[in-house]
């Protein structure tokens, strides 16, 4: 098992004939994922990667049975992209456009409200279930399969972790990254609660960054209610308050807000927490013993 | 983005949103002209920075006569302006806000955020006004009123007159503040505003409501539909660094360290910044490289990091997913060979196309530091600086 895609998932690329998206779907499908054609309007009907072209996210659904989509489309019609593959019954969209406007999000998530679909992004690296789907731009090689869950807010800190843990022989049951942005489509919490129910899950590694609460709101869900270790890190110890390092939502704005401050709640709900980026994979291991 | 208050101040104008009589001054002849003609018994006259603390750092001046107007301008126009906010070096003072005062009968705090934990734009008010909102929600958090926006139908007059009793308001006046609440909410929704901010709102002698100071900040990432908006920015009140590089889309960060950084991806530059630091260093710069990084771009980073003075080693940290070792490496070669390099460069590579990218660097002949991990990176980074020194 894993979490939100695995080797059943039928995908679809919106976006599909752009360059990113293209070389992204060969990757893809490179590691074996079912990448059952793409979306781009006016193009319907096309071929393309040696898969078909629809006009509209409902076609990709009722023709070719998509239900995981993986958004490429430019930040002025993200917005619009991700609501037409919520209303067509798309159950797990991955976004990973950079720069999408946040009221764009806001709108989305409401429309979201009584959808039986899971965003995840913008801004992210994407979710990747090793050996079966690759939804995202991460390097698929150094994934190797495995029990341990992760979730993070970066995408290379996320790759740092797994070569970590791989050093010592640990692989990965599911990994997603959730972006950078203040307005995300799943949050920590989200992902958490999937991980607690999946048998192949033996243990969870969470990578945050400065900024928000949402780190601290799934480790206290997770001290009363998961029964698997779940270690925990905080990006940013060093980031200067009001500045925005990079991530639109890593930014300090309040005592609560510091790494410092992050980890030291993550220690007290119960996390082994991660003082030293260098030492995920270590204290991933120990956590195991 | 953010905009100057007088900036904020003429949106609030075209949303109707009743803000003091007064106008921008690059001079102090030009704040002279401008009192004149606001006319009144008494202005006020603020310097223009995107910094907040104006107040305590002596950045807004009272003047009874049109002679004090015009001493007060020359003294702040000029002027490096130390506030909280600014750090050590202050923030140049190139124009002033000129303004009629006003008799204050009370002070309210009204604000618009986009909240993270609603996800939803977020009404915030307050009875306390002219004292920072967090100091509030610390000392007495039961005195901040927040109201949530669903976005499907916009923000309601239930929801103004729930606000307005919530601090105090009453009367006709709940009227009078709901609709600035809904014309706030429709400046704030239009233009892609991140944050508004008015502290003090005040209600003058005369029963009138007024957005006495303003600030406003906007999404970076609608500046694409918001033309308007993104003409306001003001390069000056921005470390021209930082704007070079956002030329070149790098994201660098200055800091005050010696380790200049160039990581890609947000989250593994601070990461690395982080055990810098727990090995004893500290960074000079955040920098993301970002994703496809070209070997101009590398070489781009290593420029803008090598230009800080401060900087003693440069430390690079790159873990490729979109992004390729061997570009990677081409890009250290090039800016190595452009550049003169006199600090020690530590180099740590992974993912796509390592082997490839350790071939270039190693055929190249460059003097480099090598490190196979964070640690040893970070490690190596420090240690570098110790034999600097010695």
């Amino acid at each position: 098992m894993s979490i939100l895609v695995n080797r059943d998932s039928r995908v679809i690329f919106q976006g599909f004939t752009g360059q990113h998206a293209t070389f992204h779907a060969e990757e893809a499908i490179r590691m074996g994922t079912q990448v059952v054609g793409g979306v781009t309007p006016g193009k319907g009907g096309q071929i393309h990667i040696d898969r078909p072209v629809f006009d509209t996210v409902q076609d990709a659904v009722t023709q070719a049975g998509a239900d995981v989509s993986v958004v490429f489309v430019p930040p002025p019609f993200s917005a619009d992209a991700i609501m037409e593959a919520i209303e067509g019954g798309i159950k797990v969209i991955v976004v990973i456009t950079d720069g999408v406007p946040v009221q764009d999000m806001v709108r989305v998530k409401r429309y979201l409200i009584g959808h039986d679909a899971i965003i995840v992004g913008p801004n992210t690296a994407g979710v990747i279930t090793p050996e079966e789907c690759k939804v995202g731009i991460m390097p698929a090689h150094i994934y190797p399969k495995g029990r341990i869950g992760i979730v993070s807010r970066s995408g290379t800190l996320n790759y740092e972790a797994v070569e970590q843990m791989s050093e010592l022989g640990l692989g990965v049951s599911t990994s997603v990254s959730i972006g950078g942005d203040p307005v995300n489509g799943c949050d920590f919490l989200t992902l958490l609660k999937r991980f607690a129910d999946d048998d192949e899950t033996e243990a969870i590694l969470m990578i945050g960054e400065i900024g928000g609460a949402q780190e601290v709101e799934a480790a206290a869900w997770a001290r009363d209610h998961l029964n698997k270790p779940l270690i925990g890190f905080i990006a940013g110890a060093t980031a200067p308050p009001g500045r925005r390092m990079g991530h639109a939502g890593a930014i300090i704005s309040g005592e609560s807000d510091t790494a410092q401050a992050k980890m030291q709640r993550l220690g007290e709900l119960g996390v082994s927490v991660v003082q030293n980026a260098a030492e995920i994979g270590k204290t991933v291991s120990y956590s195991l013993k | 983005m953010n905009i100057h208050e007088y900036q904020t101040k003429e949106l609030f104008r075209s949303y109707k949103i009743p803000v003091p009589e007064g106008r921008m001054a690059h001079s102090a002849n030009q704040a002279l002209s401008v009192a004149e003609q606001l006319g009144g018994e008494g202005w006020v006259v603020k310097a223009q920075i995107h910094a907040g603390g104006r107040g305590k750092a002596g950045g807004v001046q009272l003047a009874r006569t049109l002679e004090e107007v015009q001493n007060h301008a020359e003294g702040l126009i000029g002027r490096r302006l130390i506030t909280k906010q600014t750090g050590e070096a202050g923030r140049l003072v190139n124009r002033v806000l000129v303004e009629q005062i006003h008799q204050i009968d009370r002070e309210y705090y009204l604000g618009i955020v986009i909240d993270r934990g609603t996800q939803r734009i977020t009404l915030i008010a307050s009875a306390a006004g002219g004292m920072e909102i967090e100091e509030v929600a610390k000392q007495a958090p039961e005195k901040v009123i927040r109201e949530v926006v669903d976005p499907a139908v916009g923000l309601q007059d239930f929801q103004c007159r729930k606000v307005a009793a919530g601090i105090g308001v009453g009367g006709k006046e709940i009227g009078k503040l709901g609709r600035i609440m809904k014309r706030l909410y429709r400046c704030f929704r239009d233009n892609d505003a991140l944050m508004v901010e008015i502290n003090p709102l005040v209600r003058t002698g005369q029963g009138e409501f007024l957005a006495l100071d303003a600030k406003m900040s906007f999404d970076g990432n609608a500046l694409f539909r918001q033309g308007d908006i993104a003409d306001l920015r003001d390069f000056d009140e921005e470390d021209p660094k930082e704007v070079e590089a956002s030329g070149h889309d790098l994201n660098y960060i200055a800091l005050d360290g010696s380790v200049g950084c160039i990581v890609n991806g947000a989250g593994l530059a601070m990461a690395t910044m982080d055990a810098i630091s727990l090995y004893g260093g500290r960074p000079a710069n955040f920098l993301d490289v970002g994703g496809g990084a070209s070997p101009e771009k590398i070489a781009n980073a290593f420029r803008i990091v090598l230009e800080d003075p401060n900087v003693k080693v440069v430390l690079l940290n790159i873990y490729a997913g979109i992004n390729r070792c061997d570009w990677i490496a081409e890009g250290i070669v090039k800016a190595m060979a452009e550049l003169t390099v006199e600090v020690p460069v530590v180099v740590r590579l992974a993912g796509t196309n390592l082997e490839a990218g350790r071939e270039i660097l190693a055929r190249s002949g460059l003097d480099y530091i090598h490190a196979d991990r964070l640690s040893d990176a970070a490690e190596k980074s420090v240690e570098a600086i110790g034999e600097v020194v010695a």
